[in-house]
C-alpha cells in the first residue's frame, strides 16, 4: 500500500479508498497540530505550506508532464508581489489571493506561449525558464528608487516589501486571521491543491499530460494538440506557484526579490528530486524534509549548508533518482523477491555448487535492482551519446 | 543557521574562546540564575559578512566581559547567534525564531537597512526590542528600534563641509548601492553638496553584486567632477575602488565615502588603491585615545586575531554595553522596561570611540565623529574630530515622547 | 574622438568578457552537449588558484597559466567521477552539475572564507583625451581575441581538433576507427574547464575573488552559447558580439543593470525567432 501511495505508478487510475483514507489522515494530522505544538512550529509550518505549493507546481509539471521548468520561482515571486501590492492598495486580502493566482497564471501564459509555441527543445525550455526568473529577480532588485510605485506601494527593490498584509476572514474583512487561523487556511489550501492535482490526473486532460511525458510525438499523432495541453499544464502550475508565493509572502511576512533567485530555484529542484518526482506527495514531503534538514544542519554548526545540499543533490541524481518516497515504496517489492530467492536456495541440495548459484543469483538480482535505481544505465551502453 | 555562542566562536575564529562560558559563570557565581537571553542576527556568510564578522566577535566579547564582571542584575547573559547569510528572508525567519522560540529579550542585529526594515515589523508584532548597530540613512522613528550608529547629520554633514568647502570639491559625482540605504543617503549627499555651495553632477545606483564599474568610470571621466562620493556597500563593490585607481586615480580626482572602511575594504585593497580616500567615522583603530587602544587590545586578545577591527567591530561592543546600561537603569531586562529606561534619555556609556548617549526622543545615539584619510599603511590618519554630535536629522522629524506609536521611517526631501 | 575611443573600449571590453566566460562552455556544452551548471564555479576556481599563486609570490602571468592548468585537471577529475556516468542524460547532467556547483561554493567558502580576496590590477592606464583607459582592460580584450583564434585554429586545422570533432559528431564511427572515445571525452572536458579557469584567472584582478563569483556569470554564459546555436565557436562569437555590443552600449548610456536585463530579454526573444540559435541555418564550420 505504501508503495502505491508513494510511487503511484498509474496516475490516471482513479484513487482507491486507502488513498482517501491517507488524505483524511493527513488533514486530521494538520488540524490537530496547533493543539499540541508550540507557536514557533506553527509559524514554521505555515511557511512550509507556501513552499509546498511551489514544490507541487514543479512536481506536477516535471513528474507528470515531463516539462522541467526552473522558472516556477518566477511565478512564485509574481504571486507574492502580486498579492502584496494589490492587498496593500485595496485592503482586500481574499481577492488579492485570487489575483496572485491569476498573476502567476498570466506570467506562465506569456512565457509559456513563447516557449511552447516556439517549440524550443526540452533543455532550452529549462534554461529559458531559469533565465526568465533571473531577469525578474534583477528587475525587481533594481526598483529601490522612490519612482517605482504601484498605486501607493513602493516596490522597494533589494529591500523587499516587509509590510505584507495578513490574511483577513473572507466574510468579515475587518478581522485579521490569527496565527492558528492562518495555519488552518494554509493547511486546507495545501490539501485541496494536492487533491485537485491528483484528481486532475484521472481526467482526460490529465491523461494527455501524462501522455506528453511518455511520448510527445505519439500523443500528437493521436490527434491531440500537444502544445495546447502543455501550455495548459504550464499555466496551471504557474497558478499554483502564484498561490504558494502569496502564502509564503504572508507567512514570513515579506515579499522579497530572493523569491525569484537561483538559490530558491535550486531549493525547488531539491525538494522535488529528494521527495520523489513522479509523485505528488513526494514534493510536499521534500519541502518538510529538506527545510527541516537545513535548519538542523544550521544548529549542528555546519558552516556551509550549501556544501551538504550540493552533495545530497549529486547523490540523489546518481543513485536515488526516483526520490526518497518511491524508493521506500519499492522496498517491500525487493523484500518479497528476496524471500523467493532464499526459498529456491534452500530447496536445492546443500552443495557448494548450490550456494554458489544462490550467491550469483542474489548478486544478479541486486545488480538488476540497483540498475533500476540508476535509470539510463541500461541505455547508456546501448545507445551511447547522440 | 543557529549556533550557541561557543560552538559558533570556535568555528568562527579557530581560536579558543578566552572565556569559556560555564567556567566564567561559575567563578562569578551566576551559573544557577535564569539567564537573560540575547539574540544576535548578523551575516556570518554571504556578500555582507565583511561588516559582520568582527561585530559578531566583539558582541560575544562584550557579553563575556559582562558575565565575568558578575552578569546583569545578578543574572548571566546568554547570547544566541543566528547567521542571516546576507539574505533578507533569513532575517525575517530568525527574528521570528529568536523572539518566539528562544524568547530573547533583545535582538542585536541587522547590517543593511533592508535587513532592519525586514525585522522591524516582526519585532513590533511580537513586542520585542531591536538594537540596530550600524551606520544608516537616518529617520527611523520606532520605540522598539534603537540605533547606535551614525546618521547623515552626524557623519555626512561634517564630511561634506570638509570636502566641498575646505578642499574645494565643488563638483560632486555620487555612486550608491541600489537599496534603501543608497537611495536615501544619496539624497542627503545631494543636499549637503548643495548646502555647501557645490553642484551634484549625477547619482548612479549599483546592485550589490555588480563588480564591473568600467561603464560608470567612463561616465565619470566624461563628467569631470572634482570629487566622487561613494555610498557603495558590500564585498563586490570593493572592485570599484580598484578600478577607480586603475583608470582615474586619486591624484586626479578626490574620492570620499560614507561607507568605505567600515567593511575593512582598505585591508583588501593595495596601499595605493586605499590611499587618500576620505571618510567620516565614529571609530577607527587609529584614534589617538587610550579607550580606543584598550578596545583594540582587548579584541585582539579575545579573538587571537590581530588584524584591523574597525567601526563595525566596535559597534558589536557598543550595542551590547548600551543595552546593558539600559537594563541596569531599568532594573529589568524585559523589552518594555528597557524601552521605558531609554526614553528617559539617561542611558550613557563611555565606549571605545568616546561617550555614547541615547537620545530618548528618537532612540538614536549622540557620539563623537572623526574625519579620517586612508594612508599608505592601509590604515587611517585622523584629520579632524567633532565632539558629541547629536542625531539632528532624525530629531527634526521624530518625537517618540509625543507619538509613542510612530513606526515610520522619515525620508529627506530635496 | 576620445568619446568614440571610449565607446569602442567599452564595447570591446564587454565583448571580451562574454567571450571569456562562454568559450569554455562553448566546448563543454556547445560541443559535448554537457550542460555544466557548475561552469561559473570553474570560473571561480580559476580566480582562486590565480589569487593563491599570486599571493604566494608568483608573477601574475604565470599564476594565470597555473590556474588554467589546475582547473583543467580539476575538470578531468570531475569528468571521471561524475560526468562520464551521465552522458546522454541531459537533465540528470544538469541536476548533478547544479549539485556540484552548490558543493563547490560551499567547499570554497569553508576553506577560504567568504570574504573577497584580491589581486592588484597591474599596468595603470593610458590617457585618451579626457578618458583614462586601463591597460589591463586592453590586455583582457587581447587575451580574448588570442584565445578565440587559438581555439579556432586548434579545432579547425590540427589533427587533434579533427579527432575531437569527429568523436563528438559520431562516437560509434570514431570508436570503430580506433579512437579511445572515453579518453577524448575526458580530455575535451578538461580543455573546456581549462579555458574557463583561464577566464576566471584573467578576470580576477578586475572583479576580485569570492566564492559566489560564478553565479553572476552563469546565466550570461549559457544564453551566449545557447543563442549561438549548434556551431559552438562561430555561434559563440556571433552571440558574444551581439550581446557584448548591446551590453556595452546600454550600460554606458544607462546603467549596468539595464545592460544585463536588455541582454537577457533580447536572448529570450531571439530564441523565439530563431529556436535553433544564430547559426541554426548554417551547415558548415565549427
Amino acid at each position: 500500500m505504501a508503495y502505491r501511495v508513494f510511487a503511484m505508478q498509474q496516475p490516471s487510475q482513479r484513487p482507491r479508498w486507502w488513498w482517501w483514507l491517507f488524505v483524511a489522515a493527513l488533514a486530521a494530522f494538520f488540524i490537530t497540530m496547533p493543539l499540541h505544538l508550540e507557536l514557533f512550529v506553527i509559524l514554521e509550518m505555515s511557511r512550509f505550506f507556501g513552499l509546498a505549493m511551489l514544490a507541487l507546481s514543479m512536481g506536477f509539471l516535471w513528474g507528470f508532464g515531463g516539462v522541467l521548468s526552473f522558472g516556477q520561482t518566477a511565478f512564485f515571486g509574481l504571486g507574492g508581489y502580486g498579492y502584496t501590492v494589490l492587498a496593500l492598495n485595496t485592503g482586500a486580502t481574499t481577492g488579492s489571493v485570487f489575483f496572485a493566482i491569476a498573476f502567476g497564471m498570466a506570467g506562465a501564459a506569456v512565457l509559456g506561449y513563447f516557449m511552447i509555441y516556439g517549440r524550443i527543445s526540452e533543455i532550452y525550455l529549462s534554461v529559458t525558464t531559469l533565465v526568465f526568473t533571473l531577469i525578474l529577480e534583477k528587475g525587481v532588485r533594481a526598483t529601490s528608487g522612490d519612482q517605482y510605485v504601484i498605486g501607493t506601494v513602493r516596490l522597494n527593490g533589494q529591500n523587499g516589501i516587509p509590510t505584507v498584509p495578513q490574511l483577513k476572514v473572507p466574510w468579515n474583512p475587518s478581522v485579521e486571521l490569527d496565527i492558528n487561523g492562518f495555519f488552518y487556511v494554509g493547511a486546507t489550501l495545501l490539501v485541496l491543491v494536492y487533491l485537485g492535482l491528483r484528481l486532475l490526473l484521472t481526467t482526460q486532460f490529465g491523461r494527455v499530460i501524462v501522455g506528453l511525458r511518455e511520448n510527445e510525438r505519439r500523443t500528437e499523432l493521436l490527434g491531440y494538440d500537444t502544445r495546447r495541453y502543455k501550455l495548459g499544464a504550464f499555466v496551471l502550475a504557474g497558478g499554483v506557484a502564484g498561490l504558494g508565493g502569496a502564502f509564503y509572502a504572508m507567512s514570513i511576512p515579506l515579499a522579497h526579490p530572493e523569491m525569484f533567485s537561483l538559490g530558491r530555484a535550486a531549493d525547488v529542484i531539491m525538494w522535488v528530486l529528494v521527495g520523489g518526482k513522479s509523485t505528488l506527495i513526494g514534493p510536499i514531503a521534500g519541502v518538510f524534509a529538506i527545510e527541516h534538514f537545513k535548519g538542523w544542519l544550521g544548529t549542528q554548526g555546519v558552516g556551509q549548508v550549501t556544501l551538504v545540499l550540493g552533495a545530497v543533490l549529486i547523490v540523489f541524481v546518481l543513485v536515488f533518482q526516483q526520490g526518497l518516497l518511491p524508493t521506500v515504496g519499492m522496498l517491500p517489492e525487493v523484500w518479497r523477491d528476496r524471500r523467493q530467492v532464499w526459498r529456491r536456495i534452500l530447496a536445492l541440495p546443500r552443495t557448494v555448487a548450490a550456494v554458489d548459484w544462490g550467491v550469483d543469483e542474489l548478486a544478479l538480482l541486486l545488480v538488476r535492482r540497483l540498475a533500476r535505481l540508476i535509470p539510463g544505465s541500461a541505455s547508456r551502453s546501448g545507445r551511447g551519446r547522440t | 543557521m543557529r549556533l550557541n555562542r561557543r560552538q559558533f566562536f570556535r568555528a568562527a575564529s579557530g581560536a579558543l574562546a578566552f572565556a569559556s562560558l560555564p567556567h566564567v559563570l561559575k567563578r562569578a557565581g551566576l551559573a544557577a540564575e535564569e539567564p537573560i537571553r540575547v539574540g544576535n542576527i548578523l551575516d556570518k556568510t554571504g556578500i555582507l559578512n565583511i561588516y559582520s564578522l568582527k561585530q559578531i566577535q566583539a558582541g560575544a566579547m562584550a557579553v563575556d566581559e559582562i558575565n565575568a564582571a558578575g552578569g546583569l542584575l545578578g543574572r548571566p547573559v546568554e547570547l544566541s547567534f543566528y547567521d542571516s547569510q546576507s539574505d533578507g528572508q533569513f532575517n525575517s525567519q530568525y527574528a521570528t525564531e529568536a523572539l518566539v522560540k528562544d524568547k530573547v529579550q533583545v535582538i542585536h542585529g541587522g547590517i543593511t537597512s533592508s535587513s532592519r526594515e525586514v525585522m522591524r515589523p516582526i519585532v513590533n508584532r511580537f513586542k520585542g526590542l531591536l538594537f540596530y548597530n550600524s551606520l544608516y540613512e537616518g529617520g527611523v522613528c520606532d520605540r522598539r528600534h534603537v540605533s547606535t550608529g551614525m546618521v547623515p547629520a552626524q557623519q555626512l554633514e561634517p564630511l561634506f563641509e570638509y570636502v566641498v568647502k575646505e578642499l574645494g570639491g565643488k563638483r560632486g559625482y555620487i555612486l550608491a548601492a541600489d537599496y534603501n540605504y543608497g537611495h536615501i543617503t544619496s539624497k542627503w549627499m545631494q543636499k549637503f553638496i548643495r548646502d555647501n555651495g557645490g553642484e551634484d553632477l549625477a547619482v548612479e545606483f549599483f546592485p550589490l553584486d555588480v563588480t564591473n564599474f568600467q561603464p560608470a568610470i567612463s561616465r565619470i571621466q566624461a563628467a569631470k567632477p572634482d570629487v566622487v562620493f561613494s555610498a557603495l556597500v558590500g564585498g563586490a563593490h570593493i572592485a570599484f575602488y580598484r578600478q577607480f585607481e586603475a583608470s582615474i586615480g586619486k591624484a586626479k580626482m578626490m574620492l570620499a565615502s560614507g561607507a568605505y572602511g567600515v567593511g575593512l575594504e582598505h585591508t583588501q585593497l593595495s596601499p595605493e588603491e586605499g590611499n587618500d580616500i576620505i571618510i567620516a567615522t565614529s571609530f577607527v583603530d587609529d584614534l589617538p585615545t587610550p579607550e580606543a587602544a584598550d578596545f583594540v587590545k582587548r579584541f585582539h586578545a579575545y579573538t587571537g586575531d590581530t588584524g584591523y577591527v574597525g567601526e563595525y567591530g566596535e559597534y558589536g561592543e557598543r550595542g551590547i554595553t548600551i543595552w546593558a546600561e539600559a537594563v541596569r537603569q531599568a532594573g529589568d531586562a524585559s523589552p518594555d522596561a528597557v524601552i521605558e529606561a531609554l526614553s528617559r534619555g539617561k542611558v550613557s556609556v563611555a565606549g571605545a570611540g568616546g561617550q555614547y548617549t541615547v537620545d530618548g526622543q528618537t532612540n538614536h545615539t549622540t557620539m563623537d565623529i572623526h574625519i579620517v584619510r586612508g594612508n599608505m599603511k592601509r590604515r587611517f590618519d585622523v584629520i579632524r574630530s567633532f565632539k558629541q554630535r547629536p542625531p539632528l536629522d532624525t530629531q527634526l522629524v521624530c518625537d517618540l515622547h509625543a507619538n509613542p506609536d510612530d513606526k515610520t521611517q522619515y525620508e529627506v526631501d530635496i | 574622438m576620445d568619446q568614440v575611443a571610449n565607446y569602442l573600449f567599452q564595447i570591446g571590453f564587454s565583448f571580451s568578457i562574454f567571450i571569456l566566460i562562454s568559450l569554455g562552455l562553448a566546448v563543454i556544452f556547445g560541443m559535448m552537449r554537457v550542460i555544466n551548471l557548475a561552469q561559473g564555479e570553474f570560473l571561480m576556481l580559476g580566480a582562486y588558484f590565480c589569487t593563491i599563486c599570486n599571493q604566494a609570490g608568483i608573477a601574475l602571468w604565470l599564476s594565470i597559466i597555473f590556474a588554467a592548468l589546475a582547473v583543467g585537471l580539476f575538470g578531468m577529475i570531475v569528468e571521471r567521477l561524475l560526468i562520464q556516468w551521465l552522458y546522454g542524460r541531459v537533465i540528470d547532467t544538469l541536476l548533478a552539475t547544479w549539485g556540484l556547483s552548490l558543493f563547490l561554493v560551499g567547499g570554497v567558502t569553508t576553506i577560504f572564507g567568504p570574504q573577497t580576496e584580491s589581486v592588484a590590477a597591474p599596468l595603470g592606464n593610458v590617457p585618451v583625451g579626457d578618458f583614462g583607459i586601463p591597460v589591463y582592460g586592453l590586455v583582457l580584450i587581447a587575451v580574448a581575441f588570442v584565445l578565440l583564434a587559438a581555439v579556432y585554429a586548434f579545432w579547425r586545422y590540427t589533427p587533434y581538433g579533427l579527432i575531437v570533432r569527429g568523436t563528438m559528431q559520431n562516437p560509434k564511427i570514431s570508436a570503430a576507427l580506433g579512437i579511445n572515445r572515453s579518453l577524448v571525452y575526458m580530455l575535451t572536458f578538461g580543455f573546456g574547464s581549462a579555458l574557463t579557469g583561464l577566464a576566471g584567472a584573467v578576470l580576477t584582478p578586475i572583479v576580485g575573488t569570492y566564492p559566489t563569483l560564478g553565479i553572476a556569470y552563469i546565466a550570461k554564459a549559457f544564453i551566449t552559447v545557447i543563442s549561438g546555436g549548434h556551431l559552438p565557436l562561430l555561434g559563440t562569437i556571433s552571440a558574444a558580439s551581439l550581446f557584448g555590443t548591446i551590453d556595452g552600449v546600454v550600460a554606458t548610456i544607462s546603467t549596468s543593470v539595464a545592460g544585463e536585463m536588455t541582454v537577457l530579454f533580447v536572448a529570450i526573444v531571439l530564441l523565439r525567432l530563431l529556436p535553433l540559435g544564430i547559426t541554426g541555418r548554417l551547415n558548415r564550420g565549427v
